[in-house]
């Protein structure tokens, strides 16, 4: 051991001693560090867990309500013939029924501003109440119509009525000149006081002295800020801060070339923020008469926010606020009616061989080897592999849930496969043997006795598969099953369509305020399907798998 | 067409398995004990020998149908319309004859084309008339010959045995097809594209910008497809998922397996795994929404500017992804560390957390680093996130705060709305799939092996 044992004196060890108890703390303390990385690792990986849905539900919530305008609508027989009312002026229609909420000088512009606040849709909304309502030619008719994205976001205080007037870095270099004493307070007013050099080169000395004191002015701010480049830091002087350099200089042509203190006055929002308000201006999304109107509707009660149905029967449209998730929904239906046909009894198949018929060979370990890895391919490399032989060499056509359902069916397999062999490894020989022992055949064995057995344990994995396959956006971006669909109708197998995670790629890559709440929406309804298919995988694993 | 031919293919099988049980049933008057195997199987038997031969006919008459009548199209057309075309110009006439053919005249197509196009629609109804003659007929005899060989001592059990054996191997068979259809799709594909791009400028070349001009005259870049930037764009993103993933992975996998009260461990486990059930297009989303927003505020408010679109945002989302796949890993290399080793540390007053760090992290470590060497795949792999969240341009940098591309980006953003397969632009991107497909392959394998040599150590 070592060389105080080889010495034949055994070391001492003292373990009461100071030293012994110093070192017994230290590994304590070493046990107790290593067991709080773990609660904080652990902390960290559930707490981004309930930011990220925190946030989606935050952000998606407000999209499962739409703001509604009940619109009083009078149906001029002039404007819509009671012979063919689907060919009505319904957009002259909804013009005249937006009138009453405006003063009765306003323009052309603004009435075209005003009708800005209804959905680009509102004359079909109309329209198609008016053909499925024929008798109401002649009367004031009221039908709820969606208000359009801007406003519905106004509605729900996701945007502002008045935004601050100045920007946070704005804000930033005011409070640094603060620090610095410049900002006083003279006769009531608070104003700017700045060592400014009087440039000969840029004051031409007169008489009256004459030349570029706005520059003169910016430059002596810009030497109290020299690492701002920002040209909204000049935002701060007033209109006729120059003024102040003018005067002065008028008064007293000795001061060019020399430095002089300058007081000059903020502009509107400074003065403001000085006074230690936070300035605001009116949203310059939308125009005074828009908003005039806005609150003439709200003011009568006629807005409200009913439950956005639409958001499931609609399609997906370009605007906001009539976009829905039906077509995604039914596409991603069909995608996995292909997929779960072809994977099911395909994956059963291959399990029921590799598991119990399958001799020990080569063959049989190069299909096992390739099971294992099909699983670990990358998804998009099965994209790939769609678009290169599916559409490239079979000619099937693109975007179809045909070529997306087999896509899928190829990832899903390997799940399938390893589940099936699991839940047929669980049934207990005795079974296979008193079936044989009876005079079964082997396929007999498996066809009705074991396979019926493992069944609940098959679904499960099924499914679970299939939830995997309702997640994956990436092939099915390669194979173009991000199509726009504005109408359910005419959807198949080998139709154009979409699916709930492409959509919700689209819809994020959409630039409309209004499709950044729909998306955290579409995916709270995808986590729903999610949350559906497993819980009904633990039930199905709970009720029905027997434990032996 | 093809779907009423599938349907009835499917009802005369029905249709002949009753019709041959009855037959079976007759042969013998009634008197079932005398068949060799029950009405069932010879039912089964030539219902098989019906509907499968007719199924396959159909798919091979698919699959060859197209590439037949265009090659008899390209023979039909006039002597020299096709001289001097280059492979990606006669696919262009052929898809003009196509159009053509389904009514969407645009312009004046010439006359060559016209009758093209007439040739080809009755071709193609030809075509389909005689898949469906064909198909019946290949049906009736399999159900003419399968049906004589009906008799009391026909062994028909262990021929629908045979030909449900042929049926599963077969569908044993789809896994290697699929390897096989990768591997072949993305090498033709990519030889395809080294014939235009040399290996040697897509390997080493360090400058990667894939937009070529697609008409004359259109102003692009130049069309230079040197791949190092997106490679090394991928690493560093891959990078720093794994500084997210193991750490925060590895540790949660300690305490669950050590530390954590069962009660705790059931309640926690289940969530981590959440974070893997999590489709990866609601990870780009956050990344986007809350993460880049987040992290770009913070920058400003210390005063290092962060683009939208860097690669710190997209690798720690991803990172968050990755992190169950490393504790699961962890936690499954932890608990399989034999009992004798810890008992041993304990009883050497050994700490709970010298054993952990100094005997089961050891034992461990090859179990560990094979769940590592999975994630670093699954982060390679990774589409959605790096989709939203990184960037499109390939920059050659390591700076975390800068946007990088990586190969999933590209081969996303190359082939969406293209599918024309001539051009180098597209056919990159089953370069990039191959490099791809060889990478995550061979990490794969590499993991498996070092866990099973790991395993057998112990058992």
């Amino acid at each position: 051991m070592s060389d105080a044992a080889i010495g034949g004196v055994p070391p001492v060890r003292e373990f009461a001693s100071a030293e012994s108890n110093r070192r017994v703390r230290r590994r304590y303390a070493a046990d107790r560090r290593l067991q709080a990385y773990g609660i904080i690792a652990i902390g960290l990986a559930v707490g981004l867990l309930g930011i990220l849905v925190t946030s989606l539900v935050v952000t998606g919530f407000p999209a499962f309500v739409q703001t509604k305008v009940d619109l009083a609508t009078f149906v001029d027989p002039a404007k819509v013939d009671p012979k063919d009312p689907a060919a009505g002026n319904y957009r002259g229609l909804v013009r005249d029924a937006l009138a009453s909420f405006m003063p009765a000088d306003a323009t052309d512009k603004q009435k075209t501003e005003v009708t800005k606040i209804l959905t680009s849709d509102a004359p079909y909304i109309v329209r198609d109440y008016v053909v499925s309502h024929p008798d109401a030619i002649g009367k004031t008719i009221t039908v709820p119509i969606a208000m359009s994205d801007p406003f519905d976001q106004l509605n729900k205080g996701v945007i502002p009525k008045e935004v601050d007037a100045l920007s946070w870095s704005q804000v930033r270099y005011f409070e640094r000149l603060q620090n610095r004493g410049v900002v006083v307070e003279e006769g009531g007013r608070t104003s700017l006081k700045l060592d400014v050099y009087v440039d000969p080169a840029k004051i031409e000395p007169g008489p009256p002295p004459t030349g570029d004191c706005a520059a003169l002015a910016r430059d002596s701010l810009q030497a109290y800020l020299p690492d701002v480049h920002d040209t909204a830091l000049f935002a701060m002087l007033a209109d006729d801060a120059p003024d102040a350099i003018a005067k002065l200089v008028a008064s007293d042509p000795n001061l060019i070339g020399k430095t002089v203190q300058v007081s000059f006055p903020f502009s509107a929002p400074f003065a403001e923020l000085a006074e230690g308000k936070s300035p605001k201006v009116p949203n310059p999304r939308f125009t005074p008469s828009q908003i005039e109107a806005f609150d003439a509707m709200t003011a009568k009660g006629i807005v409200h926010m009913p439950f956005n149905w639409e958001l499931f029967f609609n399609a997906d449209s370009r605007f906001p606020e009539r976009a829905g998730l039906a077509g995604a929904i039914t596409g991603t239906f069909l995608m996995l009616l292909v997929s779960f046909a072809l994977s099911f009894p395909i994956g059963i198949a291959a399990a029921v061989y590799l598991e119990e018929f399958a001799p020990k060979n080569r063959l049989t370990d190069l299909i096992e080897v390739n099971i294992n890895n099909l699983a670990a391919v990358p998804s998009v490399v099965f994209g790939l592999l769609g678009l290169a032989v599916f559409i490239g060499f079979f000619g099937l056509p693109r975007s179809v849930p045909l070529v997306g359902g087999m896509v899928m069916s190829l990832i899903t397999l390997p799940t399938i496969i390893i589940a099936t062999r699991a839940a047929l490894k669980s049934v207990p020989p005795s079974i296979r043997e008193a079936a044989l022992g009876v005079g079964a055949s082997k396929h007999q064995v498996m066809l009705h006795h074991v396979l019926p057995l493992a069944m609940p344990g098959i679904l499960t994995g099924t499914i679970i598969g299939m939830a995997h396959a309702l997640g994956e956006t990436a092939p099915l971006l390669l194979i173009g099953m991000n199509a726009f669909i504005p109408s359910i109708e005419n959807m198949g197998i080998l139709e154009p369509a979409t699916t709930l995670p492409t959509q919700i790629y689209s819809w994020a890559d959409s630039p409309e305020r209004g499709f950044v709440s729909r998306t955290s929406a579409a995916i709270l309804v995808l986590l729903g399907f999610l949350v559906i298919m497993n819980l009904l995988a633990v039930v199905l694993r709970q009720r029905f798998e027997r434990k032996w | 067409m093809i779907g009423y031919l599938l349907l009835g293919i499917i009802a005369l099988s029905v249709f002949s398995y009753v019709f041959a049980r009855r037959r079976a049933v007759a042969a013998v008057g009634g008197r079932q004990h005398e068949l060799h195997s029950r009405p069932a199987y010879h039912g089964a038997f030539v219902a098989a020998w019906v509907g499968i031969p007719a199924f396959l006919l159909v798919l091979i008459w698919l699959t060859l149908q197209g590439p037949v009548i265009n090659t008899l199209l390209l023979w039909s057309l006039p002597p020299g319309t096709t001289d001097g075309l280059d492979r990606g110009q006669i696919d262009l006439l052929l898809s003009e004859i196509r159009s053509v053919a389904a009514g969407n005249v645009f312009g004046e197509p010439s006359l060559v084309v016209q009758a093209a196009a007439e040739r080809y629609l009755r071709w193609q109804t030809i075509a389909s008339y005689a898949m469906v003659v064909v198909a019946l007929s290949v049906a009736l005899l399999g159900l003419l010959l399968a049906f004589r060989r009906i008799a009391p001592k026909f062994r028909a059990r262990h021929a629908a045995e045979r030909i449900l054996n042929g049926l599963l191997i077969a569908c044993s068979l789809i896994a290697i097809l699929t390897t096989l259809g990768i591997l072949l799709s993305l090498l033709i594909e990519a030889l395809r594209f080294f014939e235009k791009v040399s290996p040697f400028e897509f390997f080493f070349g360090l400058n990667w910008e894939p937009q070529i001009p697609i008409r004359e005259g259109q102003v692009t870049a130049g069309g230079a497809f040197g791949a190092i930037p997106v490679f090394t764009g991928t690493l560093l993103i891959s990078a720093i998922a794994m500084l997210v993933a193991i750490p925060v992975g590895l540790y949660s996998a300690i305490y669950l397996s050590e530390y954590a009260h069962p009660k705790f461990r059931s309640v926690v486990k289940p969530l981590l795994e959440l974070l893997a059930g999590i489709p990866t297009v609601v990870y780009g989303f956050f990344a986007v929404l809350t993460v880049a927003p987040a992290m770009r505020n913070f920058g400003e408010l210390i005063g290092v500017p962060i683009a939208p679109n860097s690669a710190l945002a997209a690798g720690a989302v991803m990172g968050v992804m990755i992190i169950p796949f490393v504790s699961s890993l962890s936690d499954d290399a932890i608990a399989a560390v034999p009992r004798a080793m810890r008992d041993g540390s304990y009883a050497m007053g050994a700490t709970k957390g010298e054993t952990i760090t100094k005997v089961l992290l050891p034992a461990a470590l090859p179990g560990i680093m094979g769940g590592i060497l999975l994630a670093v795949s699954r982060a390679i792999g990774e589409t959605m996130i790096v989709v939203m969240a990184a960037g499109i341009i390939a920059s050659l940098t390591a700076n975390p705060l800068e946007p990088v591309t990586t190969v999933t980006v590209q081969i996303v953003t190359l082939l969406i709305g293209d599918t024309e397969f001539d051009n180098p632009k597209t056919l990159a991107a089953f370069a990039l799939g191959l490099v791809l497909f060889l990478v995550t392959l061979a990490l794969n394998v590499l993991a498996l092996r070092i866990v099973r040599k790991y395993r057998e150590q112990y058992e």
